[in-house]
């Protein structure tokens, strides 16, 4: 396991810094069922942090306790080194965290360029008054985020289809366009919930370029869900491992692979 | 052939986000704003103007305001009648209040009674949904009648229980009352509409309206990505109100200039209102035109063609307007949930191609 110090540096040269997010003790319970059970972890700067498990491990009900859409019952979580209040889901998105839903969430009315530029609304900071007049500041805030916004349609190569209303998109380009918004809030942690479930295995190569090309460049700290283990093993740096809400592994994607909990639980073994 | 968007490049974020992108539209809403402004003022006369072309001004700014909260925002709203009434009733108070004060600043000044009366019935909204909150506005819509009715501060004790507009002037013209002339009254709604369209198109394009589809599109992630749902829906609520009470305050003083609650603004108007969203389009000004325009025209071309022309009995003609609205919104629903403003873009979008069209 790693130490608690400041940082480390991954196999392929990486420096990853502090910890911005960590979970203590976080219990989460519906009624009597317990979702999540005592879990504590932390994901750190510019790392990919991975969050594995069985189906109903709790791993997108984790997901939500980040993003400040389910309270936990028990249990801290500390952002940026402070702990954070309870709070509203948009005042969590307001603090730089964006993510992307399991089952596609887009505003299928809009077009993709709209969809995107919503992911910049805490940027937008002109009032209801300016907006109405469209002059001065409200159109140079509109023009200024739509650069913004131009530069992450240009990264994930969906320019041809910015004007396009959402609803009429395929799958594969609709989580692209969902990732297009998350990004477009330039997140200081970016949440992503199964970002390659449905896709082919092209599709998969595409999204996981787009994946470490976010944390490459941007220097994002991503967490993602993900049931692919080849995929998980190759982007992460950091696995958590969970299954009926207990967390039974935490490591390198080497560490996991040969904890003998999580292949009873998860991964299983290979038959000859 | 001639109506395509080749060769017209934008250069700027600027241009890519303005009102009309293609060329052409743009001339033709210049000709058309043109027109409203500098040639029916000298053609009109009393008859097309009460029959067609002020009821057509106002109600267009209702469902400007309705299209906001229904179809940008999402929110099901019954309450417009009761809220066109917050309109004219404070109108009225603050022009016989305020004599000497000009009927702009009395017309917009209701408008923001009316947005705070909006944002007060719009709270349920945080809470209920869909048909729920349809039921919630409902109740708006029957309160505010009975209050009118029963409080006789709100028509000054007269005692009729009806409210009269005063004469009243703008700039040396009178626009209220019997005697103002029918090209006055039809330019002061006229501003007033062309206004309420810019604002309301404005708002929309931008990040307010993105916020306001967010809500209607999927309002819990909408929540997660950022979008305060207070304050979207509480701004919808008022800016709809507010573009409802403007026309809440011209259909009283400037069009029937007596008005009695129950009749002029009851359940009603607020299903009227509410069709011409439906009908023109969902989520479209546009569609609010068409909505209000063919909803205005269709008893007048009923008369004509009915009664005039083919001699049918006034009550029939009367009658089948109301089994034409019902079969067309059912049909609208169905087919074209859209509305014309949808017919209009699919029309234009063919006109592209036309006459090649592969």
């Amino acid at each position: 396991m790693l130490d608690a110090s400041e940082g480390y540096v991954t196999e392929d040269g990486r420096k990853i810094g502090g910890v911005v997010m960590e979970m203590k003790n976080i219990t989460l319970r519906f009624g009597g069922v317990v979702a999540i059970k005592d879990i504590s972890f932390d994901i750190r700067e510019g790392e990919i942090r991975a969050i594995i498990g069985p189906n109903g491990a709790g791993k997108s009900s984790m997901l939500n306790v980040i993003s400040g859409f389910y309270v936990p019952q028990e249990g801290e979580v500390w952002f940026r080194g402070a702990k954070r209040p309870q709070m509203r889901p948009y005042e969590v998105a307001r603090q730089g965290i964006a993510r992307t839903f399991q089952n596609i969430a887009l505003f299928e009315g809009m077009s993709v360029l709209d969809n995107v530029m919503t992911g910049r609304l805490n940027y937008m900071k002109t009032n209801l008054l300016q907006q109405a007049m469209w002059m001065g500041k409200a159109e140079a805030e509109e023009t200024a985020n739509r650069e913004v916004v131009e530069k992450v349609i240009d990264f994930l190569e969906i320019q041809h289809i910015r004007k396009t209303p959402v609803a009429r998109l395929p799958y594969g380009l609709k989580k692209r366009v969902e990732l297009a918004r998350a990004l477009a809030a330039e997140p200081k942690l970016l949440l992503l919930d199964e970002p390659m479930a449905g896709m082919n295995v092209e599709e998969k190569e595409d999204m996981s370029r787009f994946i470490l090309d976010v944390n490459d460049e941007f220097g994002t700290t991503i967490a993602l869900i993900e049931h692919d283990m080849g995929v998980v093993m190759d982007l992460s740096d950091r696995v958590v491992v969970m299954d009926y809400g207990k967390k039974i592994g935490d490591g390198t994607p080497d560490e996991v692979r040969n904890n003998q909990e999580v292949i009873d639980a998860y991964l299983g073994v290979a038959h000859d | 052939m001639f109506y395509r968007e080749a060769g017209d490049f934008k250069v700027s974020y600027r241009d890519d986000s303005q009102t009309f992108p293609i060329k052409f539209d743009r001339y033709r809403y210049y000709v058309v704003l043109a027109v409203a402004f500098g040639v029916i003022p000298f053609l009109i006369n009393d008859y097309w103007a009460n029959a067609l072309l002020l009821p057509f001004l106002i109600y267009a700014i209702a469902a400007i305001g309705l299209n906001i909260l229904v179809g940008y925002c999402g929110q099901v709203s019954l309450g417009t009648g009761g809220f066109m009434a917050v309109g004219a009733y404070s109108c009225y108070k603050l022009m016989t209040a305020f004599p000497e004060v000009s009927m702009f600043i009395h017309v917009i000044l209701a408008g923001g009674i009316t947005a705070l009366v909006g944002v007060l019935f719009g709270l349920p909204s945080l809470r209920i949904k869909g048909f729920y909150l349809a039921v919630a506005t409902l109740a708006a819509q029957f309160f505010l009648v009975w209050l009118f009715n029963r409080v006789p501060w709100f028509y000054n004790y007269s005692a009729s229980g009806q409210i009269n507009a005063p004469e009243r002037d703008v700039f040396g013209i009178i626009i209220t009352g019997p005697n103002a002339p029918a090209w006055a009254t039809y330019l002061f709604c006229l501003v007033f509409l062309a206004l309420s369209a810019l604002i309301a198109r404005n708002l929309t394009r931008g990040t307010t309206g993105r916020t306001w589809m967010a809500i209607r599109d999927m309002d819990i992630a909408a929540e997660i990505i950022g979008v305060n749902p207070l304050k979207a829906k509480m701004s919808a609520f008022a800016v709809s109100s507010f573009f409802i009470g403007i026309s809440g305050a011209l259909f009283f003083a400037l069009y029937l200039g007596a008005v009695e609650v129950g009749e002029a603004f009851g359940i009603q108007k607020s299903f009227l209102v509410l069709f011409m969203v439906i009908i023109g389009g969902l989520g479209s000004i546009f569609g609010s035109f068409a909505g209000a325009a063919f909803l205005v025209l269709l008893p007048v071309v009923l008369k004509v063609v009915g009664a005039d022309w083919l001699g049918w009995p006034t009550d029939i003609v009367a009658h089948l307007q109301l089994v034409i609205v019902g079969a067309l919104i059912i049909l609208f629903l169905i087919l074209e949930p859209h509305g014309l403003a949808q017919l209009w873009r699919v029309a234009k979008e063919k006109l592209r191609l036309w006459p090649f069209p592969y």
